[in-house]
């Protein structure tokens, strides 16, 4: 894939790193893992998760709607990139992933060497009490301790509130000629 | 119906030929295919203009193949104007290796000037 996007010279960060806890704005404790392996089980919370996700939230066609569709996709990202996982008293409620712009083995095995793409998912009933500011940092986090340096995302230029969260922690606004907003982040 | 068919010179275009040559054959369209000037793609203009030639050919689908100079978005929208077409297709959308659709600037100028109706292939 060439290297088209744009990346900040300074790199941002430390972020902090899961495992952690929090307790959000509505009072509730909320845990952070990075599962190093999404094993069957794991990969079926995070299903339901999905499941009850509002699609009116989907973004750019993800996720799909429906178990099965769900399923193929996750299996599609999980095991080739790094997911953090959110949980309320051990309910999945928020999912945060980078997945790789490369298939070859080696070079994401490397890192380094390639560029990550990012998204974040949080149950409608958890969003707006900062859960997705602890998810992002704590995935970047994550990300900068297995030698990530290049992650990138597209947001629907439209959505204010999540252009504002990414700018937040650290990403800046790029290329800028299509519907979706790109954004980049430099990491430590 | 009028069919125009725009190309660039990505495997997204070459779908996007081989699912309009599919419906062009089942329906009977009449089907004309233009490539626009889109400077980095993976094949030139004139590489994209033999290869849809060929893949035409090939369905028995009798059409010239014609190649657009300038601003893609705005000589597609140009020439669909101009030649009263009923439809102009165009590829709909790449997808990202977590699964969001992106859709290029030429979609994105396309879809808000053309005046006819227009098909994206995903």
């Amino acid at each position: 894939m060439v290297a088209t996007r744009k990346y900040a010279d300074e790199p941002s960060g430390p972020f902090p790193r899961p495992p952690d806890s929090f307790e959000d704005g509505d009072g509730r404790t909320i845990e952070l893992v990075a599962p190093t392996e999404v094993d069957e089980a794991v990969l079926e919370d995070v299903v339901a998760m999905y499941d009850a996700f509002d699609p009116v939230d989907r973004a750019q066609g993800i996720p799909p709607t429906g178990e099965q569709r769900i399923r193929n996709w996750l299996e599609s990202i999980v095991d080739i990139g790094i997911n953090v996982i959110a949980s309320h008293e051990g309910d999945i409620i928020g999912h945060a992933t980078l997945v790789p712009d490369s298939d070859d083995p080696a070079a994401i095995e490397a890192a380094s060497d390639i560029e990550w793409e990012l998204a974040i998912f949080v149950l409608q009933d958890y969003q707006r009490a900062g859960i997705g500011t602890q998810l992002l940092e704590h995935l970047l986090g994550h990300a900068a301790e297995v030698g990530i340096e290049r992650v990138w995302l597209t947001v629907e230029r439209w959505n204010g509130a999540a252009i504002a969260l990414y700018e937040r922690v650290g990403f800046e606004q790029t290329g800028g000629e299509s519907f979706e907003q790109e954004m980049t982040i430099r990491l430590e | 119906m009028k069919v125009l068919l725009g190309l660039a010179g990505s495997d997204e275009s070459i779908k996007t030929l081989r699912r309009t040559i599919e419906r062009t054959a089942a329906v009977g369209d009449d089907l004309t295919v233009v490539v626009v000037d889109k400077p980095e793609t993976k094949r030139s203009q004139e590489e994209m203009r033999e290869q849809a030639e060929s893949l035409l050919s090939e369905a028995g689908i009798e059409t010239d193949v014609e190649t657009l100079e300038g601003d893609p978005g705005s000589a597609l929208v140009n020439f669909t104007e101009q030649g009263e077409f009923d439809q102009l297709v165009i590829g709909g959308g790449t997808v990202s290796p977590m699964g969001k659709i992106r859709l290029g600037p030429i979609a994105e100028f396309v879809l808000l000037n053309a005046p006819t109706t227009v098909k994206l292939v995903r």
